[in-house]
């Protein structure tokens, strides 16, 4: 619930880079010390042990990348009327650490679903080391086309076998992981839905047979050429452009193991429809000063 | 090769908690490398949890890299999952900062601040591509350096260290830089070591245990002796006379992650004159020099709203003995930016000097935990080890506390001192349960935590002569407590596992015959060894046995006046003769009050440096009588009778 004195703000934010190994708790710690030195009027939480209103989506595990990652934030009125959302992204991303990037800020409407509900799905660049292009579609295929996908996996400690056919909203085969020369596996792009339960990458991959490498090996040589391509593939997908809201994300291991892509925000707004899965994007649409007020979301 | 990163990367994905290694620290420097600059590279030798909020560690990092002709990049131990993985590629140790492999500094530099580590540096040596043993290294290989409270007896590892730095570290990096600049600019040659190791011995406050030969008769050391006339006979510490000289840590390290002491931490003196016995921190950091009053509150001013922290630590070893300390607390308070609220911790805070208007400022914001260190059960104990805390201070304190809105509160406790009978044992109990009843009074949940620790002798205090109980005797000291406190499930009681205690007092006090087995326990691989779920007292045993050696005679023995300790050729500054009468007072229950307030007991470390204790202002401490009486509100020198002990002094040490 949002409390009506005070204003809520949505931002999005990249986790990319070096900054990818600290988990979803350091993360928001980070920006609890990024609004202080903002000196932004967080409201806080009444009581014994006074704790700022600030809201997470759903939690990017450590070790991936993500060029979409959401926060609301309840600032406190009247003092927050006056902050100018525009220029948050630019005050916000030098007091965050490097790789933690805010790319978009804007006012929700009060009311609005809050981020554990407004996303359904992410979309995930995963590069599955092992399988060629072909062997890839051929498993993609057994996959997609399966009644059931029972898979086991850890969920609160315990281990469980759950079908996860319902949760793969799509699933594709991009194009081949090269290493020089080498096919060393294939680039999936994959939709995922996160709700009721997500889904994770590193699990989409154990329902493969055999299952795809996550993490290169580490005495493989690292090829720098193929680095700046993963690189440039992150960026193009960056917000701003018309796959906003998208995001690339990257799996534990630096170089490009498995290599994913996510989406999340998707707004539920200006139409109050609620997609179970949003294949594609309206894109990042937040100009403040042609918001149509009660616009919603902003993107 | 200047990164690893790239052969890194992958292997984060397979260790807990990756964000340990990725630097990035608000505050974290990125310094280029110059081959005419000195690289030292700052090695903590536990977990970076533990390890990046040091603050000896910050403070030289940013002096270091103030130097045009320094650089200066952090280390911290890699646990044992990456240790293993860093092992199976043939990757080495590695700083944080560039992710550049330690062989390619010029020091590593350990920080020594409990015996435990001394197998972890040995892990960071090994690792790092240098020979663990300081005979087997060459030109090519960085000098090993170790300072830190532990280096005031670096004598079991006097095998694996080039050089050992003795007292305040602000100042002598700079000379040390200085001599290693000039070695690299000869350009290393081959033998050159062994001349640069001599040139740095010359630097006070530097030590190079290979210069100097130790001589045994029997079991018993008789020497330990320069190799060469231009090595000093002794080594003094070194002491900074001033801390308003030394601003530091100006860009305090935020971590990404989360470590111990999360939150600014601004050091407010160095040095105590409480004089408590068991006290290693407190006999060799003095003379007390604190840090002017305007000077802290800026730092604080400065540093919140520079890191985004809620919270300020004002550490010292007694803060509640910073002159006018509740004036900086209040300003602290209200110089809170904005709509945001800041909680200050004070760490060590004496019981008799908790007073209610203290209690009344830091519970203004976030009321964290509170922790008083009694040390002991009886007033007449209490004695014995010079911690001068009357009863009724504690219980005053306690209800002030309580009467604050705390509802809990931690007393830290020593057993197995110099004197102790059941009686004092049963003491900690029953002051446990008189403050839970006082604090029923305030609120029906208030409760307690007793945490007991065994007592471990330390050099350069008055107890560096006392054998130190056995595990046995430590256990069943426990067991009493334990049997004692068993109806009152308000009162908890925490301990200190006894056979760790054993260890740390063999390394403690121990010679340089201890080397081998240490490195015996590494390679065996006993490191993270103040980790519970790693230490492991066996291997210790075992190991000390294979080599020979007791650790009986090293932990449990008492030592006597004319014995040759291993470190009497370093110098804290404390006259050996002064420590003995000190050791003869506590057998005879007598406590000797601050030195601040009362006439010089020449104990050496203010004459000796020609320096003073160095106060902040002239308001006395809040920590006033020290349960002695005295009148500080004169500031002077006051003729005090100690108030009478409880006569039940019964046994002998």
């Amino acid at each position: 619930m949002t409390a009506p004195a005070n204003r809520r703000v949505r931002f999005r934010f990249t986790k990319v880079g070096k900054v990818r190994f600290t988990s979803h708790r350091d993360v928001a710690r980070l920006w609890e010390r990024a609004l202080r030195r903002a000196q932004l009027p967080v409201a806080r939480t009444e009581g014994f042990n006074p704790r700022p209103k600030v809201h997470f989506g759903l939690a990017l595990p450590t070790g991936y990348e993500s060029a979409g990652e959401y926060l609301d934030v309840d600032l406190r009125l009247p003092e927050a009327a006056d902050v100018d959302l525009a220029v948050l992204p630019a005050t916000l991303t030098p007091l965050l650490p490097p790789g933690l990037d805010v790319t978009a800020a804007a006012s929700v409407a009060a009311g609005t679903s809050s981020l554990q509900q407004a996303v359904t799905s992410c979309s995930w660049r995963i590069e599955a080391l092992g399988p060629t292009p072909a062997e890839a579609t051929a498993e993609v295929e057994r996959l997609l086309s399966a009644a059931s996908l029972p898979v086991t996996r850890q969920r609160k400690g315990e281990e469980r076998t759950d079908d996860i056919r319902p949760e793969i909203c799509s699933l594709a085969v991009t194009g081949p992981v090269l290493d020089g020369d080498d096919v060393t596996g294939t680039v999936l792009d994959a939709e995922l839905a996160t709700q009721p339960r997500g889904l994770r990458p590193s699990e989409l991959l154990s329902a493969f047979s055999p299952r795809p490498e996550e993490v290169r090996p580490p005495d493989a040589p690292v090829d720098d050429a193929r680095r700046r391509a993963a690189r440039a593939t992150r960026d193009r997908r960056d917000v701003g452009t018309a796959r906003g809201g998208a995001c690339v994300m990257r799996a534990p291991a630096g170089r490009p193991a498995p290599k994913d892509r996510r989406r999340g925000g998707r707004p539920a707004a200006p139409a109050p429809r609620k997609e179970r899965h949003e294949r594609t994007g309206g894109g990042f649409t937040h100009h403040p000063d042609r918001r149509r007020p009660g616009a919603g979301l902003g993107w | 090769m200047s990164s690893i990163w790239h052969q890194l990367e992958p292997l984060l994905a397979k260790v807990q908690k990756p964000a340990r290694y990725i630097g990035l620290e608000d505050g974290a420097q990125t310094p280029d490398h110059d081959p005419r600059s000195v690289a030292w590279l700052l090695l903590y030798p536990d977990t970076y949890e533990i390890g990046l909020p040091n603050q000896g560690l910050q403070i030289l990092y940013e002096i270091l890299n103030e130097r045009p002709d320094a650089v200066a990049e952090r280390s911290y131990a890699p646990w044992t999952d990456l240790a293993a993985l860093l092992r199976q590629r043939g990757l080495p140790l590695f700083s944080v900062d560039t992710h550049r492999p330690a062989g390619e500094f010029d020091l590593l530099a350990f920080n020594l601040s409990a015996e435990l580590v001394y197998t972890n540096v040995l892990d960071c040596i090994d690792l790092a591509g240098v020979p663990v043993r300081a005979a087997d290294r060459g030109p090519e290989h960085p000098l090993v350096v170790a300072g830190g409270h532990c280096t005031y007896n670096p004598e079991p590892l006097a095998d694996f260290l080039d050089l050992v730095v003795l007292g305040d570290g602000e100042e002598v990096v700079a000379d040390i830089t200085e001599v290693v600049r000039d070695w690299k600019a000869s350009g290393r040659t081959s033998g050159s070591r062994l001349g640069v190791l001599r040139e740095l011995a010359k630097v006070p406050g530097v030590y190079v245990p290979s210069l100097y030969e130790a001589t045994y008769e029997g079991e018993h050391l008789v020497a330990v002796t320069p190799r060469h006339p231009d090595v000093p006979d002794i080594v003094e510490k070194r002491t900074v006379a001033d801390l308003a000289d030394w601003p530091y840590p100006k860009r305090q390290l935020v971590p990404l992650t989360e470590v111990v002491h999360d939150r600014l931490n601004v050091e407010v003196f160095r040095g105590c004159t409480r004089g408590c016995r068991f006290c290693q921190a407190g006999m060799i950091t003095r003379p007390v020099r604190e840090r002017p009053a305007a000077q802290v509150r800026r730092m604080v001013a400065d540093g919140l709203r520079r890191t985004g922290y809620d919270e300020v630590a004002l550490t010292s070893l007694s803060t509640a003995d910073f002159s006018g300390i509740e004036q900086v607390v209040a300003e602290t308070i209200a110089d809170a930016p904005d709509g945001n609220q800041v909680t200050v911790s004070l760490p060590s805070l004496r019981v008799d000097a908790f007073t209610v208007g203290i209690a009344a400022e830091i519970q203004k914001a976030r009321r964290t935990g509170l922790t008083f260190a009694p040390e002991a059960g009886t007033w007449r104990m209490r004695q014995v080890i010079n911690k001068l805390i009357r009863e009724e201070d504690l219980y005053a304190a306690v209800d002030a506390a309580y009467s604050q809105g705390w509802r809990r509160m931690k007393l830290y406790f020593l057993t197995g001192l110099p004197t102790e009978t059941d009686v004092d044992t049963l003491g900690i109990a029953e002051l446990g349960r008189r403050c839970v009843e006082i604090g029923k009074k305030h609120h029906r949940s208030a409760s307690v935590t007793l945490s007991v620790g065994g007592f471990v002798p330390k050099p350069f205090t008055p107890f560096q002569w006392f054998g130190q109980n056995t595990v046995p005797e430590l256990r069943r000291k426990i067991g009493l407590l334990r049997d004692d406190l068993r109806r009152h499930k308000a009162v908890q009681l925490k301990w200190h596992d006894p056979k760790a205690s054993l260890v740390e007092g063999i390394m403690s006090r121990g010679d340089r015959r201890l080397g081998p087995g240490i490195e015996d326990v590494w390679r065996r691989g006993g490191t993270f060894q103040e980790w519970s779920e790693h230490f492991d007292h066996d291997l210790w045993i075992d190991t000390m046995a294979a080599h020979g050696l007791s650790p009986d005679w090293y932990a449990h023995r008492h030592r006597t006046e004319d014995e040759v300790l291993p470190w009497d050729h370093l110098s804290a500054g404390l006259h050996k003769d002064f420590l003995w009468q000190d050791w003869r007072d506590a057998l005879d229950e007598v406590g000797l009050e601050d030195c601040r307030w009362t006439p010089c007991y020449d104990c050496g470390a203010c004459t000796g440096y020609g320096v003073e204790h160095i106060v902040a202002s002239a308001v006395p401490p809040a920590g006033g009588s020290q349960g002695t009486g005295q009148d500080l509100r004169t500031g002077g020198a006051v003729p005090v009778t100690l108030l009478p002990s409880k006569p039940e002094r019964v046994g002998a040490p």
